[in-house]
């Protein structure tokens, strides 16, 4: 059985409800709930590339770069909030997040 | 072809493995490893389709940049992480119930699509133009069409760079810091006082 578009499909799905599941098990661990989207966003680029690849179309690609940029901006701007607030609150549980609101 | 397959069902079972650990380990710095461990696997998998460049760009950038960021963040925080790990065992069982729903309904539509969407047409992966490299392909079509885009994007990650270090920079009350500035622009006026002082009165300052 030859490796075709749907098995790329079925890896990303997978991993994007992987990452889901992690969101929902690890509702106080907001490093862990960064790390979940990291890799939905991951599942969302290995979709791209496999259309991409399968639709002889090269902008499935360009688009999966702009994916990744946006996440690593995403990942650097969650982070230095989490320093701040662990800096603030001494502990990163995030129900207390509540009381950051002005 | 067996090989091709072989190496597929192994990355892919790497990543998907990878990725359970991520989201079940008990210390979040092996989660750090374990996403490492997954962004190579998938990585391996854009080179099987072709697609080197955004496989190398996944290497640099996600495991040399933002999982090496991760582990930073993980191990300059002191926090107890098992008290964070509470809530875990509740939440399983409806989790995985999503999850396996979410999973099962995602693979019916891409296998519909797959089946019977325009990409059927093509049996044969193709990540790049006729005899020009991928990274030349991309190249070609990121600089002419998507340029704007592309500059936006530098544009985004300008911002998210200030943020964070707007979010990040603190003074310390208290320290002493050199002035450059004020250390130049004195001079003879500012650093020099003439005081003509009573005789046997002293100095009171």
């Amino acid at each position: 059985m030859s490796i075709g578009l749907a098995h790329y499909l079925a890896v990303a799905a997978i991993l994007f409800t992987i990452g889901v599941f992690g969101i929902f098990v690890n509702r106080k661990n907001i490093i862990v709930i960064l790390m979940s989207i990291e890799l939905i966003l991951l599942a969302v680029n290995i979709n791209l590339v496999a259309f991409s690849v399968y639709l002889h179309n090269v902008t499935g690609q360009i688009f999966a770069m702009f994916v990744l940029t946006v996440a690593a901006a995403e990942a650097a701007v969650g982070l230095a909030i989490l320093v701040t607030f662990f800096r603030n609150r001494g502990d990163i549980a995030v129900d207390d997040v509540s009381v950051m609101k002005g | 072809m067996a090989v091709h397959a072989i190496a597929f069902y192994l990355l892919a079972t790497v990543t998907l493995v990878a990725g359970v650990c991520v989201v079940s380990a008990r210390s979040p710095v092996h989660s750090v490893l374990f996403l490492i461990l997954a962004f190579f696997s998938a990585a391996g998998l854009f080179v099987m389709l072709g697609a080197e460049f955004l496989a190398m760009l996944l290497v640099v950038v996600y495991v040399g940049a933002v999982a090496v960021l991760f582990l930073f963040v993980v191990m300059m925080l002191d926090v107890d992480f098992a008290s964070l790990r509470q809530g875990f065992a509740r939440y399983m069982p409806l989790g995985a119930g999503v999850a396996g729903i979410l999973a099962f309904e995602m693979i019916l539509v891409s296998t519909a699509v797959s089946t019977g969407g325009a990409a059927r047409l093509n049996d044969t992966p193709q990540a790049s133009d006729a005899d020009i490299s991928n990274a030349e392909t991309i190249g070609r079509v990121l600089y002419t069409d998507y340029i704007y885009f592309f500059q936006a994007a530098g544009l985004v990650l300008l911002v998210a760079m200030i943020g964070a270090i707007v979010l990040t920079l603190r003074h310390k009350p208290g320290v002493r810091r050199q002035v450059i500035a004020d250390q130049v622009a004195r001079g003879p006026k500012t650093g020099m006082r003439v005081i003509s002082i009573k005789p046997g009165a002293g100095i009171d300052e």
